[in-house]
């Protein structure tokens, strides 16, 4: 009968735990090699296994507040007490995402009035920050971008970005960007190498704020890029993580995404909410085409679709809900706008401090781009040796490249941070 | 100018959200959506879990909380106990400190993240042509999941009997025998998705004892973690035995139905390896696939639910929650099945009742589905398929109904 089968199986099988050959000792990951750490997240680990006090974490572009503290901004306690007096339900949001902050997000970038978003010809999801958004830009442009595989960064560009395309299928190549020799922008040789560039190939922009060199074209010098990209024929990707911070003037700060639309690019355009929100841990980006017409932008929203499903379904609802009530109440989106103006305030106080302390330490040097620089970071112009000793003597963090985040700059350390970076500089 | 997407077509929307949106446009005040599997109260209504609603509180209520990026890997003290829920606290492996997990957005991360690791390193490097076995039929997401991470082999296995309606365990077995060596098996731990229909515990010894002996890979995918039987323990079984037995193995693990936090995706891949060391370089080389998809994961979520597992009055709670709705889902069942065999429906309506979680597979065929949707305005999918969270005391005796008719005119 079937009990005494089941139990007499069930006693066999149970013999059976250890059989007798190799399966004890070998494991199928025995040839997977131990990664390296991240170059960016990987500062803020060894940060934090240091036991020095007066350690100071200059690593992650994360805003901190003039005690080194975390900052939740003011308008987003309020946006949450408002959520949470709603009572919502916790069903799938569509693939595409919440349609308040979709709408919301595309407004921020384009401007309210912008022919684009009133002719319906832009698709906007939302993602996963602005790791997501670029992600599924890649994979967006590595599926249906079949005439160029190229992608242009600046040299240097975000360390993420490279792995990024690559991992997405595109190759990487740069153009001209940062000038070493006065820590700034090196405007004739980017337009030498944007000349140079294939036609239809991928051209990245960052809108503002240029992560890590904090060097960013002026007006005169966009308007003249971006008429050289159009007779290039290049495909314009802009990355704007940082709208606000730049120059705490959120319009200003998308005036080069703008300018271009103007201009007739039909650009893509990732967004990312982490900074200029404080949303970091919540993941709020969006990513945007700008297509020819309203039904090629269903098509394009289609597959993007598709490709959004098989990586996580949908995206999280939490820190979209913030954003969207935040852009879409009036005072509240007053007080946002006054809190971001006041967190490059800091910022750009904080280079001026660093400056005038550089000078107290007795440095020589010119440090005038400390302060030319906009936005999170400041490029220091340290090389690898420089920074190496400044963190093993001082307990200063950073990354490699000479990248420090002005955000971790405190009227508190901004004196002992002087002090490192002249010892390694005299 | 012409435009550089002038060429990308038109793709087909996915069915599951396309029949809720012919549902939501429906104007019949008697329409009913059997389709997308999320739970629903009997008033029909969405139900943020009373554990999770206190936990909410607790959250707002405490300003040393911030919005920092979390670890690549996920909040830790979420992780661990994510991991326990699936294994056992008393895991052998977790005692051996040979378990790992990685924070991912929802179940589909999950899966996401071991498939893109298994491509990169499982079975020689970068290796697409890794056989990868999906269950037929299977939620039909599992099959995006795996060609998007490079696999080009994605292939079913035998499981569903259409005839006898059950699980085609011979079949299942000789596709274990005949499947090339190291081939992946994606199996569902418990509440098979879409037909409800799960190996029995002498079953579930016999698929381990072949994969065993053919060197499969184990990829458990576990989206309804008390939602089969009501009890966490007996739902992940299958998955515990298997530690026992000593795989190496992937199990990727959604709290989306369980914990009712669907929009919140919070899911967790736990892995099981030989050892510690092992551990260690898949989770580094996890890192590395992480950052460049999302960097980190979202925060809210995870911390709800690692509140929640970790403080004992509030853990005690979410089983009571769980319970609630999985009585509630066998309580439709049998309700469906009664009413069903009082109404003389031909055929037989056992399965209604064996089946396991939120599924059903009724047995519709695609011209009796499409009569249901389009005369009754009974939302289900194609595959015959439904929600049993889709039925309320209410609209039971309508579906009952409609279901007999459909039987008797529709072949």
């Amino acid at each position: 009968n079937h009990k005494t089968l089941e139990t007499s199986w069930l006693a066999f099988l149970a013999s059976d735990v250890h059989p007798p050959h190799d399966w004890s000792s070998i494991s199928w990951w025995s040839e997977v090699q131990m990664g390296p750490p991240d170059p960016i997240l990987g500062v803020s680990e060894a940060y934090k296994r240091d036991t020095n006090p007066k350690k100071i974490n200059l690593g992650v572009g994360a805003y901190r507040d003039d005690q080194g503290k975390p900052y939740v901004l003011s308008c987003v306690r309020k946006a949450e007490a408002q959520i949470a007096a709603k009572k919502l339900d916790k069903e799938y949001l569509a693939i595409g995402g919440l349609g308040d902050f979709t709408k919301a997000c595309a407004k921020l970038a384009l401007g309210d009035d912008n022919e684009v978003i009133k002719s319906g010809r832009n698709i906007t999801v939302q993602t996963i920050s602005g790791t997501g958004s670029l992600r599924i830009g890649a994979n967006f442009l590595s599926r249906f971008h079949t005439e160029a595989r190229d992608v242009y960064l600046p040299k240097p560009s975000w360390g993420n970005h490279t792995p990024i395309f690559r991992d997405a299928g595109m190759q990487l190549k740069a153009y001209t960007y940062y000038d070493p020799k006065t820590c700034g922008f090196d405007f004739q040789g980017a337009l030498n190498d944007i000349s140079k560039i294939p036609e239809k190939s991928v051209i990245m922009l960052h809108a503002c704020a240029h992560n890590p060199t904090g060097v960013d074209p002026r007006p005169e010098q966009w308007k003249e890029i971006a008429d050289l990209v159009k007779k290039r024929n290049l495909l314009v990707f802009f990355d704007m993580a940082y709208q606000g911070f730049a120059s705490g003037d959120i319009d200003r700060d998308a005036w080069a995404v703008r300018y271009f639309i103007e201009q007739g690019h039909n650009i893509v355009l990732s967004q990312s909410f982490a900074k200029n929100m404080g949303l970091y841990g919540e993941r709020v980006g969006g990513f945007t085409v700008v297509c020819k017409d309203a039904e090629e932008a269903k098509r394009v929203e289609s597959q993007l679709k598709i490709l959004i499903r098989p990586i996580y379904s949908n995206p999280p609802m939490n820190g979209a809900r913030i954003a969207a009530t935040i852009l879409n109440t009036p005072d509240l989106y007053k007080e946002w706008l006054g809190e971001v103006h006041g967190m490059a305030n800091r910022i750009i106080t904080m280079r001026e401090l660093l400056v005038a302390n550089l000078k107290k330490e007795g440095s020589t040097r010119n440090w005038k781009h400390v302060i030319d620089q906009i936005g999170m970071f400041c490029f220091t112009g340290l090389k690898p040796e420089q920074v190496e000793r400044l963190t093993k003597e001082f307990s200063v963090y950073m990354t490699k490249d000479g990248r420090i985040s002005m955000a971790g700059v405190t009227s508190g350390n901004v004196g002992y941070l002087a002090q490192g970076i002249h010892a390694v500089t005299k | 100018i012409m435009s550089l997407f002038g060429e990308v077509p038109q793709a087909t929307p996915v069915a599951v959200f396309k029949l809720s949106n012919d549902f939501k446009e429906d104007p019949n005040p008697m329409k009913v959506n059997l389709g997308v599997g999320a739970y629903r109260t009997d008033e029909g209504q969405p139900w943020v879990l009373p554990v999770v609603k206190k936990v909410e509180k607790l959250i707002v209520a405490d300003n040393r909380l911030n919005h920092e990026y979390l670890p690549i890997l996920g909040l830790p003290e979420f992780r661990s106990s994510a991991s326990k829920i699936a294994l056992g606290e008393d895991s052998p492996a977790i005692q051996e400190s040979r378990v790992g997990a990685v924070q991912c957005l929802g179940g589909t991360g999950a899966l996401k993240m071991g498939a893109e690791f298994l491509r990169r390193w499982y079975n020689g490097n970068d290796n697409m042509k890794t056989p990868v076995y999906v269950s037929a039929p299977t939620w039909e997401n599992h099959n995006s999941v795996f060609a998007n991470a490079g696999f080009k082999d994605v292939r079913p296995y035998k499981y569903w009997d259409a005839e006898k309606r059950g699980l085609d365990l011979d079949g299942f077995l000789g596709d274990l025998e005949t499947a090339p060596k190291h081939s992946i098996f994606v199996l569902h731990a418990c509440a098979h998705n879409p037909t409800g229909t799960d190996p029995t515990h002498v079953e579930w010894m016999q698929v381990a004892e072949v994969m065993k002996r053919r060197k499969l890979f184990v990829f458990f995918d576990s989206a309804y973690q008390g939602f089969a039987s009501g009890c966490l323990d007996k739902d992940a079984w299958a998955v515990r035995n298997f530690v026992t037995q000593g795989f190496e193995m992937f199990c990727a693990q959604s709290f989306s139905k369980n914990f009712g936090l669907y929009n919140e995706r919070v899911g967790n891949l736990t892995i099981v390896a030989r050892d510690a060391d092992n551990v260690r370089r898949v989770l580094s080389q996890m890192e590395k696939i992480v950052r460049v998809t999302w960097s980190n994961p979202p925060s809210q979520g995870a911390r709800l639910v690692a509140i929640t597992l970790n403080r004992a009055e509030l853990f005690a709670e979410w089983k009571d929650n769980v319970k609630t709705m999985a009585d509630r889902v066998l309580l439709m069942r049998a309700s469906l099945q009664a009413k069903l065999q009082a109404l003389g429906t031909p055929g037989t309506w056992d399965h209604i009742t064996q089946q396991i979680g939120m599924f059903s597979f009724t047995g519709l065929n695609p011209k009796q589905v499409e009569y249901m949707i389009k005369e009754r305005s009974i939302y289900l999918m194609a595959s015959g398929r439904i929600n049993m969270c889709g039925l309320t005391t209410k609209n039971i005796d309508y579906v009952a109904k409609s279901i007999h008719e459909t039987v008797v005119n529709v072949q």
